[in-house]
């Protein structure tokens, strides 16, 4: 060890604490530790409890013991287990197509040269700022198979003959749900999408302009590649957001009608919480985690800086 | 190729009329530079002749057709931006052939005219990289090239050179004065430095606070400037303009200034004794006088280049510049007198700024 000799201080003259304190290792960790913590206790724990409960019997007032695998053998077989699975995805699929496409075009449209533009930018955020429930009350009341405001207008319009059954018919909920979820999420993704579009250099489009592209071409060979490193990120938050929805569904029809609604959040709380088994409850909600870190993986792959995101910046 | 006309151009943002009336004739294949400091509407009138900007008033024509109403992509012209406004996701081969793309040409021609502009700016090695992966300079290169490949009528520049560090910049004013060489196109460059202008220009339109101010050979307004702000703006360091009232007597004329200090003038200035004038010599027109000729100045500052050297000197009361192409042994605060050479004098009206005689 001949290069260990040269220009080092000999260890022995530095104190303990010196010696920590020089040593960039054993300090970067004393920082992380109050986060580490903090992860730890709020993150760590809970996921580890309801992962812990997956595997045991543990009902509501009596503590449980470890029974393996049997919580998922038992969902295995279960129908309506298997149906909020496929509710789930048709949720999140659906929900996520319609948010994007229309979060997109509200985004182009707030993009223009628009009167009070500030003052419309506001209040398309209002739907994601009203707390879910209150919006899901709303919507519980539009689709009221009575006083709904949609089969009035409709029937005024004669365009139907008698009042539409939103939340009894399990097509229409799931409609309905649908439509309620899009209404709320459009907001999020058009005003990240509309933040991306504000990052595009007015230049490139007068080059495009220049080099003869109309206005759909300056769309598709400008505005697109250029947002796709931010429609990566914003389509991921919104998947996680939809897949693991509850409040909505909740407040709307609690899965009904004949569980048509429910998703695997809301399955997983009416078994644990209202029918009191806790263990099979957490098994549902575990099951959904193998899906979520697909979608992670996926949006991992989707968020790396593309080849031509790499290098000096241009301007 | 093909001439560009402006005659009487107008433009208003809202209420505010930010160009009075431009009247500028663009020869074929000229080369002609728009200067002048920010907000003198240079860069708004060349979004004009590419229709990024419409035009208020007035009429602008292309090789003989006007082309007020016409779009962009129908003028047949291509731009230079500042910022180069490459596609950051395109390699430089789509770059250049995105036009020629838009344009639907067979793509075996494509690539022959990108091939054949990326030869002409030693862009071979690079036609695989993202803008990214490139220098300022290779920017630049990239951003013409996407204009050459077009072969249009008329090239338009905004302010290339501005992102570009000295050195580069220098080199890259011969490079694109070389391409004007080779491929005789007609050309439009904006810039707010006047040096760009003076070293490419065919045709130089001085313009401030949206009027022309002057127009012509970069000599010609060098050695006859139309009013004291051209003067001042073309050449560096800049002309010293001395006020003072015009005296004659027994055949010679003078300028005295307020501190009593006579300025030499050549006999033919037809201004008449007592006019109020600025008295414009440019500092390399200063020589050292020896005795009791020239004014006496104390000098201020020696700023060597090594090419030449700056001194600036204060005489009863005014600064004056004066540059030598020879290294004189010069202190701060030595007393040293200047002779400027009379007929390399100009006169301008202190009232109009105008030029006299």
């Amino acid at each position: 060890m001949a290069e260990a000799t040269i220009g080092r201080p000999t260890p022995q003259r530095l104190s303990l604490w010196a010696r920590i304190d020089n040593n960039r290792t054993v300090l970067g960790l004393c920082m992380m530790l109050p986060a580490g913590a903090l992860l730890l206790v709020f993150l760590s724990y809970p996921l580890g409890l309801g992962v812990w409960l997956g595997l045991t019997d543990t009902t509501i007032g009596r503590k449980g013991g470890f029974i393996g695998l049997e919580n998922y053998e038992l969902l295995f077989d279960d129908s309506v287990f298997w149906l909020s699975v496929f509710n789930t995805f048709l949720y999140t699929v659906v929900a996520s197509a319609f948010k994007f496409a229309l979060g997109l075009w509200l985004a182009l449209i707030l993009n223009n040269r628009l009167p009070f533009k500030a003052l419309l930018r506001a209040i398309v955020l209002l739907p994601w700022i009203v707390p879910t429930v209150l919006s899901a009350i709303a919507f519980w009341w539009i689709y009221d198979s009575q006083f709904s405001i949609i089969s009035w207008s409709l029937q005024r319009l004669g365009l139907i003959d008698q009042y539409v059954n939103f939340l009894g018919d399990a097509n229409n909920a799931r409609a309905a749900v649908i439509a309620a979820n899009v209404w709320r999420g459009i907001p999020f993704v058009a005003i990240c999408l509309l933040a991306g579009l504000q990052t595009i250099p007015q230049s490139l489009y007068e080059a495009a302009v220049l080099d003869g592209a109309s206005e759909w071409q300056r769309f598709r060979c400008v505005t697109f590649p250029l947002l796709t490193p931010i429609i990566a990120v914003v389509m991921t938050f919104s998947v996680l957001f939809t897949f693991t929805d509850f409040q909505l569904i909740y407040v709307l029809t609690r899965g009904g009608p004949f569980n048509a609604t429910h998703l695997m959040a809301t399955l997983s709380f009416q078994r644990a919480i209202p029918g009191g088994q806790l263990g099979e409850g957490a098994a549902i909600a575990t099951a959904m985690v193998p899906f979520l870190l697909a979608a992670i993986i996926f949006s991992y792959f989707g968020l790396q800086r593309r080849r031509w995101q790499q290098g000096a910046a241009n301007d | 190729m093909a001439s560009v006309e402006i005659r009487g151009a107008r433009k208003s943002f809202g209420s505010v009329e930010v160009l009075h009336g431009i009247d500028i004739e663009v020869p074929d294949k000229s080369f002609t530079v728009l200067v002048g400091p920010s907000g003198c509407g240079k860069s708004t009138l060349l979004r004009m002749i590419a229709g990024l900007e419409e035009i208020t008033a007035g009429e602008i024509a292309i090789g003989g057709r006007m082309v007020n109403g016409v779009p962009p992509k129908q003028r047949d012209i291509a731009m230079v931006f500042q910022n180069y406004a490459l596609y950051p996701h395109m390699k430089v081969y789509d770059n250049m052939a995105f036009s020629l793309k838009l344009a639907k040409v067979e793509p075996a021609r494509i690539d022959e005219l990108v091939q054949r502009a990326a030869e002409i700016l030693n862009l071979d090695e690079l036609l695989e990289r993202y803008p990214r992966q490139l220098s300022g300079g290779q920017r630049q290169r990239v951003a013409m090239g996407r204009a050459i490949v077009r072969d249009p009528q008329v090239f338009l520049f905004d302010e290339p050179l501005s992102n570009l560090d000295a050195k580069l910049r220098v080199q890259m004013r011969t490079e694109i004065r070389e391409l004007h060489q080779r491929l005789q196109s007609t050309s439009v460059y904006v810039t707010h430095d006047q040096i760009e202008a003076m070293t490419m220009a065919d045709q130089i339109v001085v313009m401030r606070d949206g009027h022309v101010e002057q127009s012509g050979a970069p000599l010609e307004l060098y050695d006859r400037p139309v009013n004291t702000f051209v003067a001042g703006f073309i050449g560096s360091p800049a002309m010293n303009l001395i006020e003072g009232t015009v005296q004659k007597a027994n055949g010679s004329a003078a300028v005295m200034t307020d501190d009593d200090v006579s300025l030499p003038l050549a006999r033919d200035t037809g201004v008449p004794a007592g006019s109020r004038v600025y008295y414009g010599i440019r500092p390399e027109h200063w020589s050292l006088a020896e005795g009791e000729h020239g004014v006496a100045v104390e000098v201020s500052v020696v700023e060597p280049t090594g090419a030449e050297m700056l001194v600036v000197c204060r005489m009863a009361g005014v600064e004056v510049q004066a540059s030598f192409h020879e290294r004189h042994a010069l202190e701060p605060g030595q007393h040293i007198r200047l002779r400027p050479r009379p007929e390399l004098v100009h006169l301008f009206d202190t009232k109009t700024s105008h030029r006299l005689g």
